[in-house]
């Protein structure tokens, strides 16, 4: 009965939904806004990938308030998780087989590395601090799952989590102070193409990259 | 253009298994799969960045949270 | 028919996306399917939002090599939101999973119409 009713209410609701997506081209251009971050955003910001410049540059506070609501989510399942009941025989880890060990322990350097080489040269190639957190986070679950029964720190998470927001906003004041507002671009700008480049970009990425890595890497291993 | 008819229908068909699977782990490697070709998608509609940040958060890191749940939990769906 | 699929097929696939997660959403009972269906539905949206911001024949809004005309490079504002709403999905996601987790270990069942004929 449930899904009978399910279907006619969404006959009803994608009718009118197609009536009105017809009426958009595709593969037009649409705006004047992006035209106008395309022309004039080396110039001003001195990155090269134009939409990192949008991302930390041109709309930097909707960056702040996505690391915001970051931390609250990770600061909400701390809390749920404090209430779970804990079974006795929880807490035996059995270790696994010596080819998995080895394994495990040789590429979690690897991963690190190409993790931090994306979130580094976030001005100049498509990629960023998501993205570099992102793998960070992925190598510590393969330690977690593959090697011998190693126990969860939570704390140095916390700690590398918290430092990431504090430059964050440091960098952001710091430029209320010599630029006039909130996230101004007061560092020089350099050579467009080049790694020491671009202002305050690649510091913030560097701030956005250990903050997202350990975030995740820290919910996974309280789930744990 | 042919082939990107064939992504979307795989992607379909993929998303309609994760409706009527009963065990729960094989409903959440569907939803996987869902993500995985939209990556495909967005590298397809020349976004690299998008592309890159799906890929290795939609794919790998919500399918490890789903199965410790479901490892805490119960299995098949009744 | 050749031309409307040509043009219209990433808008397809992104409303199908959308109302395969809704359905699920209104006819399934467990909770941790109706969670997925969330999922589902997330990435249907971020799809559509990508696909407005295309221009045929056109390439990424990346400055890589010194000669690219900027009139054939694609919006970069969509791709802007896109990386936001991906990783707040996420975080959505783990909170919502840990207390579905709750759930089960105070009422013992996962069935939606059970938990809602228990309270009181």
């Amino acid at each position: 009965m449930r899904i009978v009713i399910g279907i006619l209410l969404i006959c009803v609701v994608a009718f009118a939904i197609i009536l009105t997506v017809v009426e958009i081209p595709f593969g037009i251009s649409k705006t004047k806004v992006g035209t106008y971050y395309i022309d004039n955003g080396v110039e001003q910001t001195g990155a090269v990938n134009i939409v990192t410049s949008v991302v930390l540059n041109y709309r930097g506070f909707d960056t702040l308030g996505e690391v915001t609501v970051l931390f609250i989510a990770a600061l909400g399942l701390g809390a749920v998780v404090y209430t779970f009941e804990r079974k006795k025989g929880e807490n035996t880890k059995t270790p696994a087989s010596l080819v998995l060990n080895t394994g495990c322990r040789f590429l979690f350097p690897l991963i690190l590395l190409f993790g931090t080489y994306i979130f580094i040269h976030g001005h100049l190639t498509p990629g960023g601090g998501f993205q570099g957190g992102a793998i960070i986070a992925s190598a510590f679950v393969l330690v977690y799952l593959g090697c011998k029964g190693r126990n969860s720190e939570k704390k140095n998470f916390v700690l590398f989590e918290s430092l990431g927001g504090l430059i964050f906003v440091v960098v952001g004041l710091l430029g209320f102070i010599f630029g006039g507002y909130f996230l101004s671009n007061f560092m020089p700008k350099g050579i467009p193409g080049e790694l020491f480049s671009a202002g305050i970009i690649p510091v913030l990425y560097i701030a956005i990259g250990f903050k997202v890595g350990s975030e995740l890497a820290g919910i996974i291993a309280e789930l744990l | 253009m042919i082939f990107v008819t064939f992504l979307v229908a795989m992607m379909i068909i993929s998303a309609i298994c994760a409706v009527v699977f009963r065990d729960l782990v094989n409903a959440v490697i569907a939803a996987s799969v869902v993500s995985l070709i939209a990556a495909i998608l967005f590298y397809f509609l020349q976004a690299p960045d998008v592309a890159m940040a799906e890929a290795s958060i939609g794919t790998a890191l919500v399918i490890v949270i789903f199965l410790i749940a479901i490892k805490k939990t119960k299995r098949y769906e009744d | 028919m050749m031309s409307f699929i040509n043009s219209y097929i990433y808008y397809i696939a992104s409303f199908g996306l959308v109302f395969i997660g809704l359905f699920i959403l209104i006819a399934k009972q467990n909770l941790i399917k109706m969670i997925i269906g969330i999922n589902i539905a997330d990435t249907g949206v971020n799809l559509f939002l990508i696909s407005l911001g295309y221009i045929r024949k056109g390439t990424a809004p990346v400055f890589s090599r010194p000669n690219l005309n900027p009139r054939l490079m694609v919006d970069p504002v969509p791709h802007a939101l896109v990386l936001t709403a991906i990783v707040i999905g996420v975080a959505v996601l783990a909170l919502a999973l840990s207390l579905a987790v709750r759930l089960f270990q105070h009422y013992r069942t996962l069935d939606m119409r059970k938990i809602k004929e228990q309270r009181w």
